[in-house]
C-alpha cells in the first residue's frame, strides 16, 4: 500500500492510500457521513452497502453510500454536516 | 372478559380512530378494536393528502368540510402528524386541461374555495422540476399534506384521553349489538360500527365495498425537489375508470425532503405483492411530468388497497338490514381527507343530532347507480 492519493472532503484534502472507499476517508477526515431526520449522526455501519447510513454527495452525486465507492484522485466529496441532504 | 360500551368500532385505521375521538368526546363509553396497530392498514400505506375534489357536489361538499375540520384542529396537531400546508397543483398538460383548469377554478370559486390558474410561466416558476412544455396547472393553496399512520395515532390519543378502550383483536363477528373476537370474547354495544375499510365487506355481508389496489414509492430525501402536492389532471380521467388498471402523476413532498410517488389502481387484484409492471407504469408516468426523478434513489415501494364503493361516495350511517349497526367505510382514496368529516357525520346520527352538511349523499340506504367516465 504504498500509493497514496488526494480527495476532497468537505473542502479538506485527505491523503488516503488508493483502493480506499470514500468511508474510509470520511473516517479518517475525522467527519460523520450525515444527519438523520431528527438530527442525529450518522457514518459507517454495515460497511457492506445495505443499511445506507453512509451515505454522502460525491461530485454532486447526492445519497452515494460511501462504504461501496473506492477513493478516486481529486473527488470532492461532502457530508451532512457541509449540507449533503 | 365480556364488556357492554355505547360503542363498539371494528377498525382502527384512520377512520376509526376519528370516530372514536368523535364519540368518546360526545360522552360516549368507546371501544374501538384493531387486528394490529392503529393506523397500520390502508391509513399507513396511503399518501396523506388533505385535499377537496369536485368528481360530485357531494364529494366537494364532505372533502370541504374536511378539509375545515384538519385547518381548525391543526395548530393542536403534535409535530409527528407533519401537517404541511403544502397546497397542491393539478398540473394541465395541454389546451384541454387548461378548459379543465377554468372549469375547476369557477366551480371552487362559487363554492367559497380559493384556487389560483397558474399559466405555462407561474407552473414552472412554481415547480422547476417539471418538464417544459406543460401548459400550466390550478393551485389549491388550502390543501396540505400529513402523515397518515401518526394522524391516526393522535386520534385514538384523542379517544383515549376522553376514555375510550383499544383493544386488540380480529373481529370474526359484527352485529348490531355486538362485536365478537376470533378468541371469542363477545363485547356488548348499544351501537357496533363497521369501520373495517376494505375489509367491511368481509364482516357485513352485502356492503358494496370492492377492493382497489394502489401502490406507491418513497424516495430518498431530495429537499426543495417539490414543493407541492402535484397531481395530473388527467388523473381525474384515470382515477374515475373504473374498469381497466390506471396510473396517474402523483407527488407529494415530504417534510424530510423525501417524495411519495403515486398512484396506481386497479381492481382484482388481491395480491399484497408489487406489480412490477403497473409499478414502472406508474413511474414511467412520473417522469414524464417530471424528468429530473428518473436519477433519484428509491427506498420502499409497497401496496395497499383502498375500500371503492360503485358510486365514489363513503358510507356513513345505519346500515338498512340491521339497525344499531353503522358503517364509515368505503373512502376509496379519500379516507385521511375524509376522516374527520365521517366522524363528526357518525356521531351526529348516531346522537341524533344535526349535521352541518347533508348527508343523504352518504347513507347506506342510498341505491347506487355506478358511474363511468
Amino acid at each position: 500500500m504504498s500509493e497514496e492519493i488526494s480527495i476532497q472532503v468537505n473542502g479538506r484534502a485527505i491523503m488516503v492510500p488508493a483502493g480506499a472507499t470514500v468511508a474510509v476517508a470520511v473516517t479518517m477526515a475525522g467527519d460523520v457521513c450525515r444527519t438523520s431526520v431528527s438530527g442525529e449522526a450518522r457514518g459507517v455501519l454495515c460497511g457492506m452497502g445495505i443499511c445506507f447510513e453512509c451515505r454522502v454527495m460525491i461530485n454532486g452525486h447526492t445519497h452515494c453510500r460511501s462504504c461501496q465507492i473506492l477513493c478516486a484522485p481529486g473527488m470532492e466529496v461532502v457530508t451532512g454536516k457541509s449540507g449533503a441532504p | 372478559m365480556n364488556r357492554t360500551f355505547d360503542v363498539a368500532i371494528a377498525g382502527g385505521g384512520i377512520v376509526g380512530a376519528a370516530c372514536a375521538a368523535e364519540c368518546a368526546r360526545a360522552g360516549m363509553s368507546v371501544a374501538l378494536v384493531e387486528r394490529e396497530l392503529v393506523g397500520s392498514g390502508a391509513t399507513a400505506a396511503g399518501m396523506g393528502h388533505i385535499v377537496v375534489m369536485d368528481d360530485s357536489a357531494a364529494q366537494f361538499a364532505l372533502t370541504r368540510f374536511s378539509q375545515r375540520l384538519w385547518h381548525e384542529m391543526s395548530a393542536e396537531l403534535p409535530s409527528m402528524v407533519e401537517f404541511e400546508p403544502t397546497g397542491t397543483i393539478w398540473v394541465a398538460a395541454d389546451d384541454d386541461e387548461m378548459v379543465e383548469v377554468r372549469r375547476k377554478h369557477e366551480y371552487y370559486a362559487a363554492r367559497g374555495v380559493r384556487t389560483e390558474i397558474l399559466d405555462q410561466h407561474s407552473l414552472r416558476e412554481a415547480e422547476p422540476n417539471l418538464r417544459l412544455g406543460l401548459a400550466g396547472g390550478l393551485l389549491a393553496p388550502e390543501d396540505a399534506v400529513v402523515y397518515p399512520p401518526c394522524a391516526a395515532l393522535y386520534f385514538w390519543k384523542r379517544a383515549r384521553d376522553a376514555g375510550a378502550t383499544l383493544i386488540s383483536g380480529t373481529v370474526a363477528k359484527l352485529e348490531a349489538g355486538s362485536l365478537q373476537l376470533a378468541e371469542g370474547t363477545v363485547i356488548a354495544a348499544g351501537v357496533t360500527v363497521n369501520a373495517a375499510g376494505a375489509r367491511a365487506s368481509e364482516l357485513t355481508a352485502g356492503v358494496k365495498i370492492r377492493k382497489r389496489k394502489g401502490h406507491l414509492l418513497i424516495t430518498d430525501r431530495y429537499p426543495e425537489f417539490v414543493r407541492h402536492q402535484l397531481v395530473e389532471l388527467g388523473y381525474l380521467k384515470s382515477a374515475h375508470s373504473v374498469t381497466s388498471d390506471s396510473v396517474a402523476f402523483n407527488v407529494q413532498p415530504r417534510r424530510t425532503g423525501q417524495l411519495l410517488i403515486g398512484s396506481s389502481r386497479q381492481y382484482d387484484n388481491e395480491s399484497k405483492n408489487i406489480d412490477h409492471d403497473i409499478l414502472q407504469r406508474m413511474l414511467e408516468r412520473a417522469c414524464a411530468f417530471m424528468p429530473g426523478i428518473g436519477p433519484l434513489s428509491s427506498i420502499r415501494a409497497w401496496t395497499g388497497f383502498r375500500a371503492a364503493t360503485p358510486d365514489k361516495l363513503p358510507l356513513i350511517g345505519p346500515w338498512p338490514e340491521s339497525p344499531g349497526l353503522f358503517l364509515a367505510t368505503g373512502h376509496e382514496g379519500l379516507g385521511i381527507t375524509t376522516s374527520l368529516a365521517t366522524a363528526r357525520l357518525l356521531v351526529d346520527q348516531i346522537a341524533g343530532r344535526p349535521s352541518e352538511i347533508a348527508i343523504q349523499p352518504y347513507l347506506p340506504s342510498r341505491s347506487f347507480t355506478e358511474s363511468h367516465v
